[in-house]
């Protein structure tokens, strides 16, 4: 089916103003990536995929402005020991960052893997994302392969010491940046990443991951607090045998964010959880829409999204879990769940499955509603106020998504910048 | 101490007239007990006291210590001394028990303005607590009610009451769901508490409950009034026969 005159117009109008950074060995899957774009056009408002979400601010040529934040508080995971790899507006910065020398992982930046040839990340950039556009597209994801700036490939090949953090600083109010990752997980190793900040007035991040059989990543992220920001962020994961995949992502604030994320289960017993929470007041439109891909026996997937949204705040839960032929005794779940605390506020949730094999356990449950008056009662029966209150079943909510983090001691972290976010609106 | 005066009460959204005119005055070191049959106002006036919404007051005053109630926030007349102990306690899916009991404990504490209780004075003191009732550190952990059962939930309306150490303790049906052991245990938790300077007001429909809690004074409750005021000797009467000869005396 030929494309829509006006969507082409505007798909070839952004790549005209793209620039193609210096490539070494990922030229041949940029080129690629650019043929896919060029094929399924850039998202437009009649796409089904784009049904609850106007990607227009996604796809226009010009990044809309976005001013700069200052939370005042320290950075998230500033309390924990890590190892700091430092973007500003989309470029890595080695005065911010450590070094980045660490037993059991090797880290390169984009830009030297593109100079070397036989990197071993040339087998994986793109890959998973090309992977990822069946059968649904997801352009802006090709996009990101097409023309990333910068960017990581990590290769975890023993037990990380102690977590990697990716951190994205927005220093620009028109910066508009684009982030490939590629982290591949060798058999039986095992590392954390953790990912924070806004990083630029315009984000399209991409991430690629490859667990190899039972390698185990757990990857955790905060999307930052700037309000006027948009972000659009791609996973595309593939687990071999009794691997372990465990992801949640924070965002609070944010005019406009859609986090995709795609999973591939390609060997049996694997595990993969992608959870998130976020918090949302006033113009602030949240996106989280999955795909999960049981092609393997007794994998098991966890999908668990809560959402609190405040003064026409608006989320989207698009969840889907298929299970293909031959896929037994697999072990699906998905819960979506939105709080509105007030009357203004929306949610719209499309959760699917789809199954093809005739042994498996898959479940799946939406909800939105308003804080329990029940419970609200009985807690302001025994002396708490009303705001305090109203926070204290907030966080209850939230509470089963951020228990999906692996670390205890981030999880309270976690929640304890939800619940200053929280008492900051009462 | 507690005083209510010419209560009426009628429900806010069916415009239904509950409490019609209810007096009632229970004094520091006392145990006032309401009986009465289904559906005569019993809880309502326990809601009321505890500032629930749904409820208009339309006529009368309730006061502690010389404050007007019915102007306060629930949190507020927590904090003045009022405690609810309900007849169906509420499940707070995850909020942990121990959270919800210290954030009760502060929030009262800095309502009044006293400090804080460090988390090490507070962990002694719940577990002091909790063990006379029998809660184990179990039941602190888990979420507020979450899977409790009918007897775990009244001792632990018990417990947040002996933490709380209100002036005025309201028991709405508390023996409602128990059998006989619990029911002594938490009547046990009860009378620990009783304190010259302390009132109680027992909700109940059964005799049985007084057999544990002595009351000072049985009142008779009957289509949103108190028809009949005695000593414990009421509660056995209406125990050997039933509500129907009071109401029909009363009539």
């Amino acid at each position: 089916m030929a494309l829509d005159e006006r969507k082409m117009t505007a798909t070839e109008a952004r790549l005209a103003a793209m620039q193609v950074p210096e490539v070494g060995c990922t030229k041949e899957a940029r080129e690629a990536a650019l043929e896919r774009v060029r094929r399924m056009g850039l998202p437009g408002r009649r796409d089904e995929y784009w049904k609850y979400t106007r990607p227009d601010s996604l796809v226009q040529v010009a990044a809309p402005r976005a001013a700069v934040f200052d939370a005042g508080e320290e950075p998230m995971f500033s309390a924990f020991d890590r190892l700091r790899v430092v973007f500003v507006d989309g470029v890595f910065s080695p005065e911010l960052s450590d070094d980045l020398s660490l037993e059991g992982v090797q880290i390169d930046r984009l830009e030297d893997i593109c100079c070397t040839n036989d990197h071993w990340a040339e087998d994986l950039y793109g890959v998973l994302e090309a992977r990822g556009q069946s059968p649904v597209e997801r352009p802006l994801a090709a996009l990101n392969t097409a023309y990333a700036g910068d960017g990581v490939a990590i290769r975890v090949t023993g037990r990380v010491s102690k977590p990697i953090n990716l951190t994205y600083v927005h220093k620009s109010e028109q910066s508009d940046v684009l982030l490939h990752h590629v982290i591949r997980v060798e058999p039986g190793a095992e590392a954390t990443i953790l990912e924070n900040g806004p990083a630029a007035a315009r984000f399209n991040k991409c991430m690629e991951i490859d667990i190899a059989d039972g390698g185990r990543l757990h990857l955790v992220r905060a999307q930052g607090r700037d309000h006027e920001r948009r972000a659009y962020t791609s996973l595309f994961a593939r687990l071999g045998a009794k691997a372990t995949f465990k992801s949640f992502t924070l965002t609070v604030n944010g005019v406009l964010t859609r986090n995709e994320a795609v999973v591939e289960f390609t060997g049996g017993d694997a595990v993969a959880h992608v959870a998130g929470a976020c918090a949302g007041d006033g113009n602030f439109h949240h996106d989280d829409t999955v795909f999960i891909t049981h092609d393997a026996v007794g994998c098991e997937s966890r999908q668990v999204f809560k959402k609190v949204l405040r003064n026409g705040a608006t989320g989207v839960f698009q969840g889907k879990i298929l299970v293909k032929e031959g896929a037994q005794k697999t072990d699906g779940y998905q819960i979506s769940q939105s709080l509105l605390l007030d009357e203004d506020s929306q949610f719209f949730a499309k959760p699917e499955l789809e199954i093809y094999a005739d042994d498996v356990a898959c479940s799946h449950g939406s909800t939105s509603g308003a804080i329990d008056e029940e419970a609200l009662f009985y807690l302001r029966s025994r002396g708490v106020p009303a705001a305090e209150a109203q926070d204290l079943l907030t966080l209850a909510f939230i509470a089963e998504a951020v228990d999906e983090i692996e670390d205890k001691a981030i999880a309270e972290d976690i929640l304890g910048r939800v619940q200053g976010w929280l008492a900051r609106r009462r | 101490m507690l005083e209510i005066k010419n209560l009426h009460v009628k429900l806010e959204e069916e415009d239904k007239q509950i409490l019609k005119g209810v007096n009632l005055t229970v004094e520091p070191g006392r145990v006032h007990a309401i009986m009465g049959p289904n559906g005569s106002g019993k809880s309502t006036l326990s809601y009321v006291l505890a500032g629930r919404d749904g409820y208009e007051v339309t006529e009368g005053s309730a006061t502690l210590d010389g404050k007007d109630l019915l102007e306060m926030e629930p949190e507020e007349r927590a904090a003045a001394g009022i405690f609810l102990a309900f007849q169906y306690p509420v499940e707070i899916p995850g909020v942990g028990n121990m959270t919800f009991l210290r954030t009760a404990v502060n929030a009262q504490r800095k309502a009044r303005g006293q400090k804080e209780l460090s988390a090490a004075d507070f962990l002694k003191l719940v577990r002091e607590k909790a063990k006379t009732l029998k809660i184990d550190a179990d039941m602190l952990k888990r979420p507020v009610n979450v899977g409790f059962s009918g007897g775990e939930k009244k001792r632990n309306e018990i417990l947040q009451m002996a933490m709380l150490e209100p002036r005025m303790c309201i028991l709405d049906e508390t023996d409602s769901g128990l059998d006989v052991d619990a029911m002594k245990l938490v009547a046990e938790g009860v009378n620990a508490l009783r304190s010259p300077d302390r009132g109680f007001l027992v909700i109940t429909h059964y005799q049985r409950l007084l057999d544990h809690i002595q009351p000072d004074v049985v009142h008779i409750m009957a289509d949103g009034r108190i028809v009949k005021t005695g000593g414990p000797e009421l509660a056995l009467e209406v125990e050997h026969n039933g509500y129907a000869d009071i109401l029909a005396e009363v009539q």
